[in-house]
């Protein structure tokens, strides 16, 4: 059951991307291109989610348990620290290069564009290296 | 800064941000977890963990999209203005920057921004100023 409601939300996070636009890094890019000819629209892609979830995700914490029993695994960090900064900052510069980030490079990977694949192949990659220097550090 | 009205789209901007809150809403009440995409992506990347099932099915849905999309409509375009090189350049900053910093424009964009985490809020601060910063350096200063 969990796992069908898992894949119904990313289905639904797919369907909403492609609606929304976000999964054509063309307009992302407009959307990041302040000093061009500016299209607004992400700005509004924003304001929808976070209108739409702001509630629920504002409940969710208060919940001892989800609704389907498992236990709440939602993020209570709430310091700030040089890696957040500077981890989002280097997120930003790749964001800017290409248009496209985690959830839509996902869904479109699979619309036979080349490009995508080779995005995500380096986006594991990235991963993955973060994985291993952390896996160093962590010894 | 010019404004390029023929481009913009408000309502399927707004009827899909409202699928993606829907989607992050749902998964956080039903399933109890963020749906930040780098995150899940990030934590199946590892050797162990729990709750891998129901991550790679979030993921799974995802992929699928686009197919359940193109049964009904034809697929929106997908245009890419960069090289190959550009494209290995920003996975691997994507990839990199995500997991140091925790999380992407779904995890606290979207999420975190919704909950007015602090930790989210200057995330997303930080990378939509990168953003920003880079398209302008890419755009304006290099192709001058």
């Amino acid at each position: 059951m969990a796992r069908l409601s898992a894949f119904a939300c990313g289905v639904l996070f797919g369907l909403g991307l492609l609606l929304a636009g976000m999964a054509d890094p063309a307009k992302v890019l407009a959307f990041l291109d302040l000093a061009g000819d500016w299209d607004p629209s992400l700005a509004l892609v924003m304001a929808g989610a976070v209108g739409v979830a702001a509630l629920p995700l504002n409940l969710a914490p208060r919940r001892a348990r989800a609704l389907l029993g498992g236990a709440m695994q939602l993020p209570t960090r709430r310091d700030l620290d040089a890696r957040l900064i500077t981890g989002n900052l280097l997120f930003g510069v790749g964001w800017g290069i290409a248009g496209i980030c985690p959830g839509p490079a996902l869904a479109i990977l699979l619309t036979g564009h080349w490009q995508a694949a080779l995005f995500v192949a380096a986006m594991l990659a990235g991963m993955l290296i973060f994985t291993a220097l952390e896996g160093r550090r962590g010894r | 800064m010019s404004i390029g009205w023929a481009a913009f789209t408000p309502w399927s901007a707004l009827a899909g941000g409202a699928l993606i809150g829907l989607a992050a809403a749902l998964f956080a009440l039903v399933n109890g977890r963020v749906a930040g995409i780098s995150g899940l992506l990030g934590s199946l990347l590892q050797p162990q963990g729990e709750g891998r099932d129901e991550k790679m099915a979030l993921l799974l849905g995802l992929l699928l999209a686009p197919l359940l999309w193109a049964t009904f409509a034809a697929l929106p375009p997908v245009h890419f203005g960069t090289g190959s090189l550009g494209l290995i350049a920003a996975g691997l900053l994507v990839g990199i920057g995500t997991r140091y910093g925790s999380g992407c424009t779904s995890g606290h964009g979207v999420c975190g921004v919704s909950r007015l985490s602090p930790r989210s809020l200057v995330a997303t601060l930080c990378f939509m100023a990168a953003g920003f910063a880079t398209v302008f350096v890419l755009r304006h200063l290099l192709r001058g």
